[in-house]
């Protein structure tokens, strides 16, 4: 196990600097100027140049790279040209509102996609199993500006339940925020909810049609009890996985929704980075995401070889 | 094509007998399908007594795990028990709730699976899984609950109770799986144990200790046994009364000795027939075929439904469905004309031929291929950061054997013995490590990219699935012309014809030509295989298990069919098996791995009587043979093959050999000892020795089959 959880750490690394390289290779070829993005059209080629200096633009590519990603890995962020701010408080913070949101979103979705793939799949092929399974892809299919205004128009502008729009305010604590929370969070969950779901009726469908769970059902035990300990340690497996691997996608891929509902999460952020052509936010928040993503796969293939025993003990 | 109702449901009379315990009578199983509704299971009825077990048997297909699930009402939610009676100890099950059936199913009613490791939940520690039972149905709390596993894996002699309970099923082996189960099973000193197939996923040495098992248990606990299986020899060695089934009725049910002694049902002559006799003698003879194929659910034939493909058929049994009625006390034949069924050695050799080869084809002569100290070892490599010093699997650990123009050489071994990577070594498609293979004395390259084309052609492979090793895209008539086209050298043209004419040699239509594999049942495909190898006209097939996965009828056709194709095409077979029966049935010599090297080699005779290697010894004592007046000698193997990466030194069957001399046995490495006629064995102890030490107690007893 610890071999295993080496190996893996060591995977990790290595996607991190090549995704870092690609990330700045892509930053780099961008069209158009820093310096003139930020001094305006115009600033005199002087102003420009000490600018580019200031940035250490004028260096060799290679040492812009070296310099960028050893800062990041100590901490040192940067500033961002085009707010003026320091780069890692402000990337920090929007990095916490998107954890709230998805951590509200997680808790709306996987419990609620569990249940309706674990009644889908005990009622395989009849009429709930197949309600369950055209309701959850009818809403996989429908785009997040779609869902999120149909959400805002009713519970917000119709019903006046949940406010429209979730601009936080920074200093805001967990339960302030809630409120504004909701909305967004139905909205993923409408996404995301047909994976979980399918996820759990297919592996459980498969689990139920094996030899281990004829032998519960003929040592006499109670229907629950098959369920809950010969069914669902085996099926929720794969789910769980799925589920995990998730997280990642779920703080740097809310874009959109952030968007509709005027959120301060990351998402928004790299959106507004790009706007700026702020190359240094560009960078630094495309990189957090990225390990971000890496740490949530790597927590997903632990988490599998923790609880299946095939695994751990190899 | 619902039984008629007059036939009567004869039920043995048991003045003198036991106490019945579970009691079938006219049980219908119905399935709802596309279809319609399919009768699995019509007008059924069995009794099993105290302390009895009842046999049943039958081809796949036949209805028996229908029949037995049905039986304690556990069927999937399209089946339905829709007549009959079925009652435990007196009590009634059909009409009883879910929570009644609950209460019983674990308590009174054990069950031991095909396959332990699929039937144990793979994320729970066995200690755990089998303490549920008696939690659930003994209300014991978890102390006492583990005290109670504790003493029922004692009473299935399983070693290292202590730690056996902490691990997981994968961390076990099939026969220490398959004890778990019965201790589950056993727990709660059930009525009654259905134990479907238990020992058809485990290799033959851990069979045979797994039969032991249950005959002792059998005695220690009152449950009566319904024992589901399609292997005669299995039924000979532990039922007492055998009830055949076919297409989802009883054929016949017989006491054991009665049933094998003198069947009364033509299909149980057929059953007896086309399963191999144990026998060493050279002279052999055809395995009996049952043409056609069990009718479909949906097609049953009127009358009796076993009519299409018997022997003794007459107008009669085509139109009235004979009842299943006593004939003779307790033996009962659902046949009209049972009094004309002959004895078995007498209808076994008028539906048999002698198969005598051909001297001028398959003389015995000159040595065809050969293999000098043939070695595959693997790498295994350590992990990416630490880099362990390498290990090694010594699959093949220097085998030398040789093959004969014309004849068969059957390699017989436990799984994990290396000799399906023999083959592939010889073959080159697993290159050798060390060692040499000879063709006719022309020494060959290690991978077939090496060899070149005129050689390839020569040696042809038959593999144990059909379904991988056909293209499943690729037509029939495709898989045979690719080899005539691309060794064979013909044209397109000439290259359909033969491969037409091929089909015919393996007795298929030459209509299945253009059909898809997926098409053909398991037995076609196989055929199909086999005329696959043959079209590069090879001198040498290597056949690895090709009948393990099939029907014992469809084996012994395909049997019939290799021996026919040989005696007219000299080819030299190779033929790799677990199962000894069907090794001596073909072969002419034999050899006996173990671990990845030849422990004995010589005529098929001369391996199969004294003196043995003690490792042939103990594999001749665990096959089960289909015929219960042969006794064999109780000579058991206890544990598994080791694994290949930790040899054991000196002889490497030394920590398992129930003959086992002392230290020499683990310290050097034993000789090879010459016997009469090209036999070999590699043992310490002289062959005179061994002689002395077997004769005391022949593997086949004074009564030979006498077929």
């Amino acid at each position: 196990m610890g071999r295993f959880i080496i190996r893996r750490l060591g995977f990790m690394v290595l996607t991190v600097i090549v995704a870092s390289i690609i990330i700045f290779w892509a930053t780099t070829i961008l069209p158009g100027d820093v310096a003139s993005q930020v001094l305006g059209r115009y600033a005199t080629e002087q102003a420009k140049n000490n600018m580019r200096v200031e940035l250490g633009l004028d260096k060799p590519v290679t040492v812009q790279y070296a310099t960028w990603l050893g800062n990041f890995v100590k901490g040192d962020w940067g500033v961002s040209p085009s707010t003026a701010t320091e780069v890692l408080p402000l990337v920090l913070h929007r990095l916490s509102n998107s954890f709230m949101l998805a951590l509200v979103a997680f808790l709306m979705y996987v419990p609620l996609g569990i249940l309706l793939g674990l009644v889908a799949a005990l009622h395989k092929n009849r009429w709930a199993d197949q309600t369950i399974s055209v309701g959850s892809l009818a809403f996989i299919g429908l785009p997040e500006f779609v869902s999120g205004l149909i959400l805002i128009t009713i519970f917000a502008i119709e019903l006046r339940w949940l406010p429209a729009q979730s601009a936080i305010a920074a200093d805001a604590t967990f339960t302030e925020a809630l409120p504004y929370l909701i909305l967004p969070a139905l909205t993923v969950t409408l996404t995301n909810l047909a994976y979980v779901v399918r996820m759990t009726r297919s592996s459980t469908v498969d689990v139920l049609q094996m030899d281990y769970v004829r032998t519960a059902n003929l040592k006499g035990l109670p229907p629950r009890r098959v369920l809950f300990t010969h069914v669902m340690r085996n099926s929720l497996l794969p789910t769980i996985t799925v589920v995990a691997m998730g997280i990642g996608w779920l703080i740097g891929g809310l874009i959109v929704t952030e968007q509709v509902f005027g959120y301060p999460g990351i998402g928004r952020l790299l959106l507004f980075a790009i706007q700026r052509r702020d190359l240094a936010l560009i960078q630094t928040t495309a990189l957090v995401l990225v390990v971000i993503y890496v740490v949530a796969n790597l927590i997903a293939d632990i988490l599998y070889a923790v609880l299946n025993p095939r695994i751990r003990y190899q | 094509m619902e039984t008629s109702s007059s036939a009567p449901t004869a039920v043995p009379s048991t003045t003198n007998a036991p106490r019945p315990v579970f009691e079938v009578e006219g049980l219908h199983v119905d399935y709802s399908t596309e279809l319609g509704s399919l009768h699995a299971v019509r007008n059924v009825s069995l009794t099993v007594h105290e302390h009895e077990s009842f046999g049943l048997v039958g081809e796949s297909g036949s209805g028996k795990s229908t029949l037995a699930m049905g039986a304690i009402r556990y069927l999937a939610q399209n089946g339905r028990v829709t007549d009959g009676s079925i009652r435990l100890n007196g009590v009634e099950l059909l009409g009883l709730s879910p929570k009644e059936l609950r209460e019983l199913w674990g308590s009174r009613i054990g069950v031991v699976y095909q396959n332990p490791l699929g039937a144990l939940n793979p994320s729970i520690v066995i200690g755990r899984q089998l303490a549920e039972v008696a939690r659930q149905h003994l209300g014991m709390d978890s102390a006492a609950a583990r005290g109670q596993v504790e003493e029922m894996l004692t009473k299935v002699a399983m070693p290292d109770i202590e730690a056996v309970m902490k691990r997981y099923p994968h961390q076990l082996s099939g026969g220490m799986l398959q004890r778990c189960v019965i201790a589950m099973a056993l727990m709660t000193n059930p009525s009654l144990l259905i134990m479907d197939e238990p020992t058809t996923a485990l290799d033959v040495t851990t069979q045979a200790v797994v039969l032991d098992l249950v005959t002792d248990l059998k005695s220690e606990f009152d449950s009566a046994i319904l024992y589901i299986t399609h292997d005669l020899g299995v039924i000979a060695r532990i039922c007492d009364r055998v009830g055949v089934m076919y297409a989802g009725e009883f054929m016949e049910q017989a006491e054991l000795l009665e049933l094998f002694r003198r069947p009364l049902h033509p299909y149980t002559l057929d059953l007896l027939g086309c399963v191999p006799r144990f026998d060493p003698r050279p002279e052999k003879r055809s395995l009996v075929t049952i043409p056609g194929a069990i009718p479909r659910l949906d097609e049953l034939p009127p009358g009796c439904i076993f009519a299409p493909r018997c022997t003794y058929v007459e107008e009669a049994c085509t139109t009235a469905q004979p009842p299943l009625a006593g004939v003779d006390g307790n033996h009962l034949s659902a046949c009209r004309r049972w009094q004309i069924v002959p004895p078995p050695a007498e209808y076994i050799r008028a539906a048999t031929e002698a198969i005598s080869p051909d001297i001028e084809v398959c003389g015995k002569g000159a040595v065809l291929l050969e293999a000098e100290q043939v070695q595959v070892h693997f790498k295994v490599r350590g992990g990416v950061i630490r880099r362990r010093e390498q290990r090694r699997i010594r699959a093949v650990d220097g085998v030398d054997l040789r093959v004969f123009e014309g004849q068969t050489l059957g390699v017989v071994g436990e799984s994990g013995s290396g000799k399906t990577t023999v083959a592939r070594a010889i073959i080159g498609l697993t290159p050798a490590t060390d060692g040499h293979v000879r063709l006719r004395g022309r020494e060959l390259e290690r991978t077939t990219g090496g060899r070149p084309r005129i050689l390839l052609r020569e040696i042809q492979m038959v593999f144990q699935n059909p379904d991988a090793s056909l293209n499943p895209t690729r037509s029939v008539g495709d898989a045979i012309v690719r080899p005539l086209t691309l060794l064979g050298g013909l044209g397109s043209k000439e290259a359909k014809q033969r491969a037409k004419a091929l089909l015919e040699a393996v007795s298929l239509p030459v209509s299945y030509f253009d059909r898809l594999p997926h098409e053909l049942s398991g037995g076609e495909k196989q055929r199909v295989a086999i005329a696959r190898a043959f079209a590069a006209e090879p001198a040498l097939i290597l056949c690895d298990e090709p009948i393990s996965s099939l029907d014992v009828a469809v084996q012994g056709s395909l049997m019939n069919l290799l021996m026919r194709l040989q005696i007219e095409k000299g080819t030299s077979y190779m033929f790799i098996s677990h199962d000894l029966s069907a090794i001596q049935h073909l072969s002419d010599a034999i050899a006996v791995v173990y671990l990845g090297r030849v422990m004995e080699i010589g005529d098929a005779v001369r391996v199969l009587t004294p003196p043995f290697h003690p490792y042939t010894e103990a594999l001749l004592s665990a096959v089960p043979l289909a015929d219960p007046d042969v006794k064999q000698k109780p000579i058991r193997l206890e544990g598994s093959v080791p694994s290949a990466m930790d040899v054991p030194a000196g002889c490497r069957f030394h920590p398992r050999c129930p003959r086992v001399l002392g230290d020499i046995c683990a310290e050097q490495e034993p000789p090879w000892r010459e016997g009469e006629g090209d036999h070999h064995v590699y043992c310490h102890i002289p062959l005179d020795e061994l002689v002395r030490v077997q004769a005391e107690t022949l593997v086949l007893g004074e009564s030979e089959g006498g077929v």
